[in-house]
């Protein structure tokens, strides 16, 4: 099976559903000519000309809204910020208008587009550049929230998101462009809403998505050769979220360590942690713990943003300390 | 007749050419408006109908004109301010008070209300309650109309009160930049809720916002309800025909609150007298008369439409509650 990149598994995601159907149009800043700010539509002007794939001006209320409303009559755009840290500058056309229509119309209008883009920290770019802001809009009911976490995930999810008939938030892991994973030539589709197990284990369920996931891969690495065997659960989607695979894995191991990028003041991790206790609650031999950046704004230098972010020994130790080891 | 590309300024007085058969449907869509909101407003103050009730009174003229001059497969983008523009564009007095009510017959099942119409079969894209941000939606239905060559046309109405707000600067960018077959009518109706515009904008000609976008624009008075639908006919057909948007400043005046619950100190009660004095619906029934309509004719229109509001009156009351939510949040 090829292994090929992330950013290589969206482009191809992105390609075959344009092949396939001629409402789905991208649009966004520096999608065309310059191929992309992270080259995720490199090619994509060439093959589908400058009538599918539309540079815009710095106009994200602008565009994002556009795409709103060529997607309620019928098209189906996808909307890349170049990060989603500029998704905060639309969030209005997200929020009040892509999430609301469908229930607004009575069920008339509906609004089939992707919203995509890098997101959550970078690497030395400063606060309003390195942010994970999935727990804004997994908040927001008549979204979608998708955040893959490999290759093989993104591609898969990319191409349901695009045919998916409701707006679908789809955050991309900046620092992720470049991971590689086996992904297959032949056409496949991913659900929305169906987590993975990355990794099996029988001692503790480690929940993360996105680029936390493979720290959590990593930090499990490090576990078992101490003998902990950590299963490692990718929710993929945040909404809707697959409640049942995590409950089921908290069932087996019995402990639970939720490890996310985002700040931990009203984080989804929180919501993950409700789910968990109100569902496995006679199940748990001890407190859910919860690994997450520090609750600040992202510090530029490079020793200090390290500090914020969990890293592999962060997850370590609140293993052990849900296993009664610290 | 065609305008020159850039009208602005031209608030001209000049007459425009009228037949009874012309006018008097229009003068019957703007008197059916008017009762309408009447009975909303009786509605409301009974506690029949709640939240924000923004109504149209005095503005009639604007919506009914304007969405005169459309195909109906042609789209409209409103506001808050949408029970005009809805009932103009060809939904029921029964459906929209259905609505207001709450009720399970309403236009939109209940869960919109007043500020959130919509209408699939009547190409109706809402009912927009965060000022501006309506604009850039109506640019994008006109840019999937350019994308696929279906030759409709997207109005998008908003008040003086937008052209402050990053949405409506944006969309007016985007729509200038791409040539999109848009006609954006600024409803100017001099008071932003209780703000008057020489405290808001520092123009008073908003149809300038225009020349920043290399777009076309026009600007008149908004009481004469014919001169609405041959203006705006220009537009709609320039857009139709060259993909060009055009920036559209109608002057008009809303006789009532911004809402119900705003009683309108900040303005004089001379001032609305001498509004009220240029109403629209009083205009266009004057020149019917002057055209030789007959007043048993009238009267008998005048009959019927406050029939037809009766009507939707009782069947709104009449109606099941709204009771089913859950469906349309997300479509599976």
């Amino acid at each position: 099976m090829p292994v090929i990149s992330y950013r290589e598994a969206l482009n191809q995601a992105m390609v075959e559903e344009m092949d396939r159907d001629p409402d789905v149009f991208i649009m966004g800043e520096e999608v065309g000519h310059y191929q992309g700010a992270y080259k995720v539509t490199q090619g994509l002007l060439q093959r589908f000309s400058e009538r599918r794939v539309v540079d815009t001006p710095i106009a994200e209320m602008g565009f994002a809204g556009i795409g709103v409303g060529a997607a309620m009559v019928g098209l189906r755009p996808i909307i890349e910020f170049m990060t989603f840290n500029f998704s905060l500058v639309a969030i209005d056309q997200i929020v009040s208008n892509a999430a609301k229509i469908y229930q607004m119309s009575g069920g008339q209008f509906w609004v089939p587009i992707v919203f995509r883009g890098p997101s959550g920290p970078a690497v030395q770019v400063g606060s309003q550049h390195s942010q994970a802001l999935e727990s804004f809009y997994a908040h927001v009911p008549g979204l979608k929230v998708v955040m893959p976490s490999t290759a093989y995930d993104a591609k898969g999810l990319l191409k349901t998101a695009i045919r998916d008939d409701n707006p679908v938030v789809f955050m991309e892991g900046e620092t992720l462009y470049g991971t590689t994973w086996e992904v297959p030539e032949d056409e496949y589709l991913l659900p929305l809403g169906k987590g993975d197990i990355k990794r099996e284990g029988s001692h503790v369920t480690l929940v993360a998505w996105s680029k936390m996931v493979w720290t959590c891969l990593d930090a499990a690495k490090v576990l078992a050769e101490e003998g902990i065997e950590a299963e490692v659960v990718d929710p993929r989607t945040l909404r809707p979220l697959d409640t049942p695979l995590i409950v089921e894995s908290v069932k087996k191991t019995g402990r639970c360590v939720i490890v996310e990028v985002g700040w931990p003041h009203a984080g989804f991790g929180a919501e993950v942690a409700y789910q968990v206790q109100q569902h496995a609650l006679d199940f748990l031999d001890a407190p859910i713990e919860r690994v997450c950046s520090d609750d600040v704004p992202m510090p530029y230098a490079k020793n200090l943003e390290i500090e914020v972010q969990p890293q592999v020994e962060d997850v370590i130790a609140a293993v052990k300390r849900a296993l009664y080891l610290a | 007749m065609r305008m020159p590309k850039d009208a602005g300024d031209a608030l001209d007085d000049e007459p425009v050419p009228a037949t009874i058969e012309e006018l008097q449907p229009l003068y019957r869509q703007m008197l059916a408006i008017r009762r309408m909101e009447e009975a909303s407003a009786k509605a409301y103050s009974q506690g029949k109908i709640g939240g924000f009730l923004h109504l149209i009174i005095g503005q009639e003229a604007v919506c009914v004109g304007a969405t005169a001059a459309l195909r109906p497969d042609d789209y409209v983008v409103a506001t808050y301010r949408d029970h005009g523009h809805a009932y103009a564009k060809g939904m029921t007095a029964r459906s929209m008070l259905a609505e207001l009510y709450g009720k399970k017959t309403g236009l939109v099942k209940g869960l919109g209300g007043s500020m959130h119409f919509f209408s699939r079969e009547h190409n109706f894209l809402g009912g927009h309650g965060i000022v501006g941000g309506h604009v850039p939606i109506a640019a994008g239905a006109a840019f999937a109309s350019k994308y696929r060559g279906d030759g409709r046309v997207t109005l998008c109405f908003f008040g003086e009160g937008a052209s402050t707000i990053g949405g409506f600067a944006e969309g007016l960018a985007l729509a200038g930049l791409w040539k999109l077959p848009v006609v954006l009518i600024c409803e100017n109706n001099q008071y932003s809720m209780g703000t008057p515009m020489y405290r808001s904008l520092a123009v008073e000609d908003v149809s300038m916002r225009a020349l920043a976008h290399g777009m076309a624009r026009d600007r008149f008075d908004g009481d004469d309800v014919l001169k609405v639908k041959q203006r705006i006919a220009i537009a709609v057909e320039r857009a139709r025909e060259t993909n060009e948007p055009t920036l559209v400043e109608v002057v008009t005046y809303r006789f009532r609150g911004h809402s119900m619950s705003d009683p309108g100190l900040y303005r004089t009660k001379e001032e609305v007298e001498e509004w009220k004095r240029r109403d629209p619906l009083g205009r266009a029934r004057s020149l019917l008369v002057e055209l030789g309509a007959a007043e048993a004719d009238l009267h008998a229109l005048e009959d019927d439409v406050k029939a037809e509001i009766a009507d939707a009156v009782g069947f709104a009351e009449s109606s099941p509650v709204a009771d089913e939510y859950l469906p349309y949040v997300i479509k599976e």
